[in-house]
């Protein structure tokens, strides 16, 4: 008999530890007394109050704001557009489509610094103020390649006679597409779009070389205070109501999920 | 019979490829008509272009006298079965079924009836409301042939349907879909490659190849009396002859003399040729008698020695490979009509004489020399000159050299599926 080898527990162990030790220590920090988290003093929900009274904490939410807003109006304009371009690669075969399907590729290997210097130097040439506009501008440039690949492994799965049965059957070109077509490949949509969320909200490379005046988001929001070393313990307790929410949001899909018949 | 649905000089090109080549076709009211032909012949496309989904270049195709040429796919009264099913994977069985009828706004109790009673003909009451994951190859089919069926469509049109079925539930399905034809009464169009499923449920076979129709007729016709010699090989199986007329005996029969062959042929000579016309005459293994000693004389009759090669047991019967000349070998088939221990054996290398009635071969209108690759033959086997006594299975080996006719194998797989 061989005994089984230790070592895919080790390293299981260490995975977990170093994702999850960083995470649990935040959440223990924002209760703590001790400001600078580097020994426990004391239980307080002092951070939590600060973050609704205080400038700071005013500071923060509107970011928060911004970043949601930038995130929504990015997801819609990628989805649209990155939905389309898987269509339009889908069904057409050709020398173009293969410079096309380049051109959605490359977004995904360029380093993000690249794709933000570039950006920044085009907003300059054509004397666009940078602000929301171009923060959802560069969001949606990136986030449309994710989107596209996306609805793209959704679509190669999917049987193209299944639109010629329902014109078959009498559908419409516009029933087709929404009776049979969207249905089938929501989920690729709906995953490129969570995706170019979450992408667009915790992105910081990008923003940080295209935002302007009154549109900071929450990255770099968060990035300024580290940088000015003060109200870390808000930055803890606003991290750990996003990930309540974020948690909240994966056991509510959980559940969803299960209420619904199996496939 | 009613002539119902035609296609008239109907052409599709794709490139420079002529998918569909001046199809002129005619399909009666009521029958199940098969389109028979080797992957790539064009029977999909001209599917397609009944179905509406290609358009022709050139041409028109007519249902019941009306020109449907230019109808989208959803406003003709054809449906199709889809050889991949196609059925909406969101949906369940009832709503797969449903789904024409609802886009017709038909009151729902008129829905729900029309659908409860296509599950009842396709016995599927009790999957009505699993998706199409759930379902077996079988039931799939079902529900696809009753999602087509519930709008009551002139034509049923059927792709290929039990190509990704198993064998015997594709023996199954092509009976069930000759009595759900039988119920319905519609016409049926049925598309595909394998000549068994066309001979079992068609009152009309054409066989198509590279977009051409090579021939339209009865099963019994297209097997018995192929026009062409690409018909003769790929329905069944054959034996080609190519000789000249030397001499017109009377009216019905003539003699051809056949090179590297002994003995002048009696055939019988319906094309009415005369001296000196060549001629390609087919013959079906199973219109041979083998025999270990000389048949009588018969002037009708004839006879040639031939030498054992190659044995397949194939249990109602065997099928024999006999050189009758050198590098020349013909497929001869013998029915089990007695249990097999009372006949007397035949095995490799033994000496035995073939023998067919003259009425029995068939001249061919057309004779194409590549037809000979669709011939099943084995490949020269090894240790043929081992006398009959000791013998061993042939064992087919990638060293053995061509058959016969000196041509490449060619074992077509797919034509005796």
């Amino acid at each position: 008999m061989t005994r089984r080898s230790i070592f895919p527990a080790i390293v299981t162990w260490l995975v977990l530890f170093f994702f999850y030790v960083p995470i649990i220590l935040l959440v223990v920090n924002s209760f703590n007394l001790n400001s600078y988290g580097t020994a426990w003093k004391g239980f307080t929900l002092k951070w939590y109050t600060q973050l609704f009274v205080s400038d700071e904490g005013r500071a923060i939410w509107r970011s928060l704001y911004i970043t949601v807003v930038v995130g929504a109006l990015a997801t819609l304009g990628s989805t649209i557009l990155g939905t389309c371009a898987a269509f339009a690669l889908h069904r057409y075969k050709s020398t173009l489509q293969n410079i096309h399907y380049t051109l959605i590729y490359t977004p995904l290997v360029l380093p993000e610094i690249l794709i933000g210097i570039s950006l920044l130097i085009f907003f300059a040439s054509i004397h666009m103020p940078l602000g929301m506009t171009s923060i959802v501008l560069a969001h949606i440039t990136f986030c449309v390649s994710y989107v596209t690949l996306a609805v793209l492994s959704r679509l190669q799965d999917f049987d193209m006679s299944v639109l010629e049965a329902a014109r078959d059957l009498g559908a419409s070109n516009w029933t087709t597409t929404w009776k049979v077509l969207v249905p089938i490949i929501l989920p690729g949509i709906l995953a490129g779009a969570l995706l170019a969320f979450t992408l667009s909200i915790d992105d910081f490379v990008i923003t940080f070389l295209v935002n302007g005046p009154g549109s900071t988001t929450l990255p770099i929001q968060i990035q300024g205070m580290i940088k000015r070393g003060r109200s870390m313990p808000l930055i803890n307790s606003i991290s750990s109501i996003l990930l309540a929410i974020t948690f909240l949001a994966l056991l509510g899909s959980k559940l969803l999920m299960k209420t619904r018949p199996k496939k | 019979m009613e002539e119902f649905l035609k296609f008239d000089g109907v052409t599709k090109q794709f490139g420079h490829l002529k998918a569909v080549d001046d199809v002129t076709l005619t399909i009666n009211r009521g029958e199940i008509f098969s389109i028979l032909g080797p992957s790539g012949c064009g029977k999909t496309t001209l599917l397609r272009m009944l179905a509406g989904f290609e358009a022709p270049d050139t041409g028109r195709i007519l249902l019941a006298g009306e020109d449907i040429t230019d109808q989208a796919p959803n406003v003709r009264k054809i449906n199709t079965v889809f050889q991949t099913y196609a059925l909406f994977p969101h949906m369940t069985v009832r709503e797969n079924i449903a789904f024409g009828l609802k886009l017709r706004k038909l009151p729902k109790a008129t829905i729900d009836q029309e659908v409860d009673k296509m599950l009842a003909m396709i016995q599927m009451e009790a999957h009505a409301d699993k998706k199409p994951a759930q379902l077996s190859g079988g039931q799939k089919q079902r529900s696809a042939i009753a999602r087509a069926l519930v709008l009551k469509p002139s034509v049923l049109l059927l792709d290929e349907p039990l190509a990704a079925l198993d064998l015997k539930l594709r023996q199954r399905m092509s009976l069930e879909l000759s009595l759900i034809h039988d119920e319905v009464g519609i016409t049926f169009v049925y598309v595909t490659h394998d000549q068994n499923e066309a001979m079992s449920i068609s009152d009309h076979i054409a066989v198509m190849q590279n977009g051409k129709i090579e021939q339209v007729g009865t099963p019994a016709e297209i097997y018995e009396a192929p026009k062409s010699s690409f018909v003769a090989a790929f329905i069944g199986d054959t034996n080609f002859f190519d000789g000249t007329i030397t001499c017109v005996l009377d009216s019905e029969y003539c003699e051809v003399e056949v090179p590297d062959l002994s003995k002048k042929l009696i055939c019988f000579n319906d094309k009415k040729l005369v001296q000196g016309d060549s001629v390609h005459l087919s013959i079906r293994p199973e219109k041979f008698s083998i025999s270990l000693d000389r048949p009588a004389e018969n002037p009708r009759q004839n006879v040639l020695p031939a030498k054992v090669e190659d044995i397949v047991y194939q249990g109602d019967h065997t099928r024999y490979w006999v050189s009758i000349a050198e590098d020349w070998r013909v497929a001869v088939t013998r029915q089990h009509n007695r249990f097999l221990l009372d006949q007397r054996r035949i095995t490799w290398g033994d000496q035995v004489f073939i023998s067919w009635q003259a009425d029995d071969s068939f001249m061919l209108e057309q004779y194409r020399e590549k037809d000979e690759d669709l011939l099943q033959m084995p490949p020269q086997n090894v240790g043929e000159e081992v006398p009959g006594a000791a013998v061993t299975a042939p064992e087919p080996s990638d060293t053995s050299v061509a058959p016969a006719d000196g041509q490449a194998t060619g074992q077509e797989e797919a034509s005796q599926q």
